[in-house]
């Protein structure tokens, strides 16, 4: 008889919640460690970009504050990955702060490893220069002037970080930018499991309840894993898994249902069988794990400007019937005025009227870009140099475009209907993700730095 | 002629990762799923179609064990940039709901 791993994700994202019951009853069933994730890219470049965490803070700290409850009496590790969303310095700093308030008012006394996995932008350069950075497909540009111009880069850490923090006795792990599957994969590879079982378990369990048949609720999700395969079943008994339920998981958000590429190798699942065992378990086995180069992936964000909008409604029949030429003649009659008023230098900003009725939503994929209703809602959509230009460029947009007129109506006309005062909205920086990329790797712990604080 | 989405249980798209789109297309039951695998409205040509993207762009995946047909492309405005519709990619599924399926043998 092997040795037998119960891995407990407390729920899909740190921020999202849990049923308290569900990871008591998970953790009283023998779990080894309990893990969550604190992020995705899913969101956007902002939070990478900018360094500003996603909260809510008192969501993260609560569902936090019941991980250690659970986790620090019964002597099991608890691991979080990619901090404070984006996984820079500034969101697992962010973390780290909410840990030590929670160590502080409940009087614990632990050891926190914080991984550190933001790069530096020389690190970034020095690899680019020994050619260890390589595309993925598809990727945007990626030089020296990129990796200048970017305004934060971290790396995606596998397994190897979590297992040193481990080894050293860390009883919570708080990870910067990380391998979703390496939170639940790394305990499990120490012991023993093979990367194969660890690494399909961990994909199933990265999105904590989401593999069941039913999701009602964000919720706990255990698995145990032995060397042959693993079985998932959820602590909370209102909760069920199917075969179905567990194997349609690994098509959710990967592009290959069968591949999914992890540091170090790809895990394949074409073969992999999934069975119930009772109305609630599936056993999974059969899933293979092919070693490859160790690579750790790049996430960048880069600033593109600065945004300021107007949201408005059209409702006259008149200008909806010519609404492109509408647009178009608007656009150009602002180009001029702003080059009038504030000469602003050439492609110092863009301006773009997003038709929502038209093709707001899917843009240029739109396959049906007609308007069938009787009203749009138009959102003016500046991005330029500086906030102070975007600002300065948008009343002249949205006051023109109240009065430009139509050769149907003489005299004075006003077009658009603002739901607000004032009409326009500073967003503020806006960025792009500007690497799609890995970096090969002869020490897959190189680029990650962990910290250590004892509470 | 059925939609598309009477045969099916769930039809969604997602990003796969920030630069990649994934559609699931998730069938009641086997006639379903049979049906349109045989009738091409989701074949790579199709896809590329109506996506606008190159034939070998398509990743085009019949999984049978959970009914489901599944495709991926690349995004070609990447999640968030300036001129991006759709962050999380939860929309671009739109076109496939009312896609014509010929139920005749």
């Amino acid at each position: 008889m092997g040795k037998k791993i119960k891995a407990v994700a407390a729920t899909g994202n740190l921020s999202t919640g849990f049923r308290e019951e569900s990871l008591a009853r998970a953790v009283q069933q023998g779990a080894h460690f309990v893990g969550c994730d604190g992020g995705s890219t899913d969101s956007g470049p902002y939070y990478l970009g900018s360094g500003n965490p996603r909260g809510p803070r008192q969501g993260v700290k609560r569902n936090l504050e019941l991980i250690l409850r659970k986790t620090l009496p019964a002597g099991i590790p608890a691991i979080i990955g990619t901090a404070g969303h984006a996984g820079g310095r500034p969101h697992l700093q962010w973390a780290v702060e909410i840990v030590r308030e929670l160590a502080r008012e409940n009087g614990w006394h632990f050891k926190l490893a914080a991984i550190d996995s933001e790069i530096d932008r020389q690190t970034l350069v020095e690899a680019f220069r020994k050619d260890q950075i390589k595309p993925l497909s598809p990727a945007p540009l990626f030089d020296e002037e990129v990796i200048r111009q970017g305004k934060r880069f971290v790396a995606m850490m596998g397994i190897e970080p979590i297992q040193s923090a481990l080894a050293a006795g860390a009883q919570l792990v708080i990870a910067g930018r990380c391998s979703d599957v390496a939170i639940y994969a790394a305990l499990p590879v120490m012991q023993g499991i093979p990367k194969h079982v660890a690494f399909h378990a961990g994909k199933i369990l990265e999105c904590g309840a989401a593999s069941v048949a039913q999701r009602l609720y964000a919720d706990c999700m255990a698995a145990e894993l032995d060397e042959d395969g693993f079985t998932v079943e959820p602590p909370n008994p209102e909760l069920r898994c199917t075969p179905q339920s567990v194997a349609a998981h690994t098509l959710y958000e990967n592009s290959d249902p069968y591949m999914l590429v992890e540091p170090g190798g790809r895990l394949d699942t074409t073969a992999a069988t999934y069975e119930a065992v009772s109305g609630r378990a599936v056993r999974v086995e059969g899933s293979q794990f092919v070693p490859a180069k160790y690579t750790v992936r790049i996430e960048g964000a880069a600033l593109a400007g600065y945004r300021s909008i107007v949201i408005a409604g059209i409702r006259d029949p008149l200008i909806l019937g010519q609404l492109d030429h509408f647009l178009s003649s608007l656009h150009s009659a602002v180009e001029r005025k702003i080059a009038d008023n504030l000469s602003p230098p050439p492609g110092a900003y863009s301006l773009n009227f997003r038709v929502y009725g038209r093709d707001g939503t899917l843009g240029t994929l739109e396959p049906n870009p007609k308007l069938e209703g009787h009203e749009i809602g138009l959102i003016i959509d500046v991005v330029a140099s500086s906030q102070e230009l975007a600002s300065d460029i948008l009343p002249l947009v949205w006051h023109s475009g109240l009065h430009h007129p139509i050769p149907e109506y003489q005299g004075l006309i006003s077009n658009l209907a603002f739901p607000f005062s004032p009409p326009g909205v500073d967003v503020g920086p806006v960025y792009r993700f500007c690497a799609n990329h890995v970096w090969e790797l002869d020490e897959p712990c190189a680029p990650f730095r962990t910290t250590w604080e004892t509470f | 002629m059925r939609e598309l989405w009477q045969l099916t249980r769930l039809i969604r798209s997602k990003n796969a990762g920030p630069f990649e789109l994934t559609f699931d297309v998730m069938f009641k039951d086997r006639a379903g799923y049979d049906l349109v695998l045989k009738s091409g409205v989701l074949s790579a040509e199709s896809i590329a179609k109506l996506y606008g993207v190159e034939l070998e762009e398509v990743r085009l995946f019949s999984i049978e064990q959970v009914l489901t047909v599944k495709f991926s492309i690349p995004r070609k405005v990447f999640s968030g940039d300036v001129a991006d519709t759709d962050v999380y990619g939860g929309q671009f599924h739109g076109p496939l709901v009312r896609l014509l399926v010929d139920e005749t043998e």
